[in-house]
């Protein structure tokens, strides 16, 4: 898992273009939105793009995102549950 | 038509232009056919949340947009009018890219959205939280101009209002390399400042942005805008009648225009244009040419604008800009003019004020 939260950091600062952020400096447990990395709305639909074409996991309801997309532990821990590659 | 005023200019090219109190003194040799700008430090001027997602058109568009609303003292225009030849190519590339990679599946929004011609428009109108009109023209080597054209339009009815005109073009890796392809960029490297004495086909490419704000007189007008005329096609003849027109159409004569500044950009097979002009009407006129140092692109021609601001402001014309010998008693009209592949042909005339 721990792997796992690492390689989601890299692919959230490459994706979405975090060019200042550094992997070390997006703890496990912060909020992605408002307050923590301050992502926005925009940042969410790049965002479920990236689970379906890296993990194969197509999400049915765009607001499941919401709670999915909380913080990069609670991210990985879904993309375990649920990926299909 | 009303009158219409430069009371705010801010350029970014392939030179140090953002600095206002220089005017091309540190010039870069760039060596090569196809050149990027002399970037500022954008962090100065665009919040790091925002630029994550920008392209280099946006970033120079927001940047210049920024500073010539500064130096005008306007904090919120009433129109935004911007022009591009190409639009954000870069993103559009990326965003192409990705449909071919990817099997036309998982398409990210943000290059989508970045893509199109009037985003760096949407991106300076966001960023002011401007909702006012906001129109982008994509009319080739014209398309400066023609934001120019519809700003003079929108004074002549209500000169009381701010508008935010600006042109933007960038190098992208594709594209570019297209334009190297199809002859319109010199096949060989060469030193760009030697440029006009090329004897051989294409130009240089590079990119940049100009902006400025134009609207009624004031204790910060750089320039007047006596008019603006484009012409889409003609003979170098028709094009010299044309501008004999033009000037006459402003109740001046030939011999009312201090300088001149020439798109010349060349290319041996459409240099005609100017040339034909210098040894004729313009011949005893002070002759200045910029594209040896900024190269060419489809708004290049807004560098001119930026030219003869700085010259009202200075007095003073570097010698680098040069082309003859020589020089004007004085600058109170100076006259640009720019073609493109022997198209799209931009006449405008600014006076001091």
């Amino acid at each position: 898992m721990a792997e796992l939260r690492e390689e989601l950091k890299e692919k959230l600062i490459e994706q979405l273009s975090l060019e200042d952020v550094e992997v070390s400096e997006i703890g496990d447990n912060d909020p992605l939105f408002g307050d923590g990395l301050g992502l926005d709305s925009i940042d969410a639909l790049e965002l479920i793009v990236l689970l379906e074409k890296d993990y194969g996991i197509k999400l049915k309801d765009p607001k499941e995102g919401k709670a999915i997309f909380e913080s990069i532990s609670v991210m990985a821990d879904y993309i375990s549950k649920h990926r299909t590659k | 038509m009303s009158d219409c005023f430069i009371n705010g200019i801010a350029s970014i090219s392939a030179q140090p232009t953002t600095d206002p109190d220089t005017f091309l003194e540190d010039i870069i040799s760039h060596k090569e056919a196809i050149f990027r700008s002399h970037d500022p430090n954008y962090k100065e001027y665009i919040k790091p949340a925002a630029m994550r997602r920008m392209s280099k058109s946006v970033k120079m568009g927001v940047t210049t947009a920024s500073m010539a609303l500064n130096n005008s003292g306007v904090e919120m225009p009433d129109a935004i009018i911007t022009g591009t030849g190409m639009g954000c190519k870069q993103d559009s590339e990326k965003f192409l890219e990705n449909i071919l990679n990817n099997d036309e599946q998982f398409l990210t929004p943000t290059l989508f959205i970045q893509s199109t011609h009037n985003t760096v428009g949407g991106q300076v109108a966001l960023g002011l939280g401007c909702k006012a009109y906001n129109v982008t023209y994509v009319q080739g080597a014209a398309s400066f101009e023609t934001s120019v054209m519809d700003a003079q339009l929108m004074l002549s009815e209500e000169s009381e209002i701010n508008i935010l005109v600006g042109g933007i073009d960038e190098i992208a890796k594709n594209s570019t390399l297209l334009h190297k392809l199809d002859g319109q960029i010199k096949e060989d490297d060469i030193d760009v400042i030697k440029l006009l004495d090329s004897d051989t086909p294409g130009t240089v490419a590079s990119e940049g942005a100009t902006f400025m704000v134009l609207g009624a007189e004031t204790d910060k007008s750089l320039a007047k805008v006596i008019n603006v005329e484009t012409i889409s096609e003609g003979t170098p003849l028709e094009i010299k009648a044309s501008i004999e027109k033009f000037i006459l159409n402003q109740g001046l004569s030939v011999e009312d225009i201090d300088a001149v500044v020439l798109g010349n950009n060349g290319d041996v097979g459409y240099d005609n244009y100017y040339n034909n002009l210098q040894s004729s009407i313009f011949s005893d006129k002070e002759q200045l040419c910029y594209k040896h140092l900024i190269g060419d692109f489809h708004v290049a021609s807004s560098f001119g604008f930026w030219i003869g601001c700085k010259i009202f402001e200075t007095n003073q014309v570097p010698a680098i800009l040069k082309v003859n010998d020589i020089s004007a008693k004085k600058y109170n009209n100076i006259l640009l003019y720019n073609q493109y592949l022997g198209k799209n042909h931009s006449i405008a005339l600014l006076q001091r004020c």
